[in-house]
């Protein structure tokens, strides 16, 4: 545990230490609001919640966490400083663990910083605090499951816009599967009804959407940790096959 | 401290490990040599469980390296190949990072970090960022890192790769130092630095052990060891030559050069003989000849090193 949050802590200091995480804080704050108050028409659904704001979370982490999650493995192979770090007292998991967690609680704080939006709503009307918990719950679990993928992508390449590209795609197709342009393909091709079913039930959206309107299903749950831990095994096993 | 069982590597269809033994004693500073390409820092990275090996055995300290990594781990200080760095972090920062990592006792990484700062001068750099330090400086960070909590065992990949003269020296001067109380690697190909430091040497080429012994014993391997050079300037080479085959440890006599009266010869003495030199010192006086030198030739690592790392037909020819 300790060794975990040496390394977490060393990426987040990192992130700070550039100008890219104010950079990516301000644009992430900058998009969230344009979306909700322009795309979404906040004022003129006159409803006092968050949907407008959170429908467009999978969209925009599309792009946003990637680009937090894309140097995370690559700058290290680049820099040679995997060496280093896998050649120190230290499993592979634990360091896994702790960048991935840097990355996860930098994303926290930029969710955090959204918190004018609930100052928003509870000034305008009189809403109901158990679906924005759980739409930020949600969004917090969305933005890990990318940036799971985001890990991931990264430890296959020293080069961090592919990294970044792969991971964008891997996101966009995970929304996308269980939207009709992706099912009525399936139906096409002839695939099961069960099979359609499937692929539709791996969409992060759909997930996501239940936690928006302040459903907090285990199933829900269960969905983004196991997506997650699939992820981050799956950058472990890549790291150790890219060595020998 | 550290045992090598057989070590092999393979990527794909390159063999580039071959069945590599040896073992690393505390007191010895073990020279690792080889051509550029040999597989010496796939060799390192094997002992110290970057790469897994393809077949083989790497013990450090009792610890094998794949079984129990961390506690293996925990026992030595590496230096790798180009010295790789976080370049935004501060060298304090670094260092300090590094010290958490390793598992250094809280109250003791302080004094790690100044002791180790302190060792390779790194006072004026301490609070600059990595990215803006200079090759020397930024390998003599990663040296730091390496000595953080002075570990039993040290392995440093090329360590004066990049130093300017007095940084070589003094970094040579420091691994001897150190070498008297650790089991130290040490990989370069500069060949003087291998006299300078090393107590046991080994050479690797194209992944295969081609020598394993002392610095002296890769000396005694070279075809000029042991032959008395002599410089005369009033004497006629075969009277010369005549006399001095005749000694008793000579085997043959060889003109190396001639300038008017001036001979420049070779003495090589016969398989196991000693005291020629002072044979030959005797004869010439003897003979009333003239001399403004005479040395018994070292032998020069460069020409061992090349007879026994390369085959191709060049150097075959000039056997």
């Amino acid at each position: 545990m300790k060794q975990i949050w040496i390394i977490a802590k060393r990426e987040l200091n990192s992130y700070f230490f550039s100008p890219v995480a104010y950079v990516f804080l301000v644009i992430f704050l900058l998009l969230m609001g344009f979306f909700t108050f322009m795309m979404g028409s906040f004022f003129g659904r006159g409803q006092a919640n968050l949907l407008s704001f959170f429908t467009w979370h999978p969209w925009l982490y599309m792009f946003l966490v990637p680009s937090v999650g894309m140097r995370l493995w690559a700058e290290e192979q680049k820099q040679g400083t995997l060496e280093l770090l896998f050649t120190m007292p230290l499993t592979m998991g634990q360091a896994i663990l702790g960048k991935f967690l840097a990355g996860w609680i930098f994303l926290a704080l930029g969710l955090l910083l959204t918190f004018p939006m609930i100052l928003t709503v509870f000034y305008l009307g009189n809403p109901d605090g158990g679906p924005i918990l759980t739409g930020y719950l949600g969004s917090l679990l969305l933005a890990g499951a990318y940036l799971a993928i985001a890990s991931l992508t990264s430890a296959c390449t020293r080069n961090q816009v592919i990294s970044f590209i792969t991971s964008l795609v891997i996101c966009l197709l995970l929304v996308l599967v269980g939207f009709p342009p992706v099912t009525n393909l399936l139906l096409k091709w002839g695939a099961p009804n069960g099979l359609i079913d499937f692929a539709a039930s791996l969409s992060v959206f759909f997930h996501f959407e239940s936690m928006q309107r302040g459903v907090l299903d285990f199933r829900d749950l269960l969905y983004f940790a196991s997506l997650i831990f699939f992820a981050l095994f799956a950058t472990g096993v890549v790291l150790k096959n890219r060595r020998s | 401290m550290i045992q090598v069982e057989n070590l092999e590597k393979r990527f794909g269809r390159i063999h580039a490990v071959r069945s590599v033994s040896f073992s690393v004693q505390k007191g010895d500073v073990l020279g690792f040599l080889g051509p550029n390409g040999a597989g010496k820092s796939t060799s390192m990275r094997m002992i110290t469980g970057f790469l897994p090996p393809s077949g083989g055995k790497v013990t450090i300290g009792g610890f094998d390296i794949e079984e129990q990594p961390e506690d293996a781990k925990r026992l030595f200080g590496y230096l790798p190949e180009n010295a790789p760095l976080y370049p935004d972090m501060t060298v304090e920062a670094f260092l300090r990072f590094a010290c958490a990592v390793k598992g250094l006792p809280a109250d003791q990484q302080e004094q790690s970090v100044e002791t180790a700062i302190a060792t390779c001068h790194l006072e004026k750099v301490r609070h600059q960022l990595i990215d803006t330090l200079s090759k020397g400086y930024r390998h003599r960070t990663c040296f730091a890192q390496a000595i953080l909590g002075d570990p039993p065992i040290l392995i440093l990949d090329e360590p004066t790769d990049g130093l300017d003269p007095n940084q070589k020296h003094e970094m040579r001067q420091l691994i001897k130092t150190m070498g008297q109380t650790k089991a130290i690697i040490v990989s370069t190909h500069i060949l003087e630095e291998v006299e300078a430091i090393c107590n046991r040497v080994i050479i690797i080429d194209r992944g295969q052990l081609v020598f394993n012994g002392t610095p002296a014993e890769l000396l005694a391997k070279a075809p000029e060891t042991g032959r008395v050079i002599v410089k005369a300037s009033n004497a006629d080479f075969p009277a010369l030559e005549k006399a001095l085959s005749a000694l008793p440890s000579a085997h043959k006599v060889m003109l190396l050069g001639q300038q008017g009266a001036k001979l420049r010869l070779a003495v090589e003495p016969k398989h196991g003989a000693d005291g020629l030199a002072a044979q030959v010192a005797r004869k010439l006086c003897e003979l009333k000849v003239e001399f403004e030198e005479l040395h018994t030739d070292s032998g020069r690592l460069d020409e061992v090193f090349r007879n026994l790392t390369s085959s191709d037909n060049s150097t075959e020819a000039s056997k």
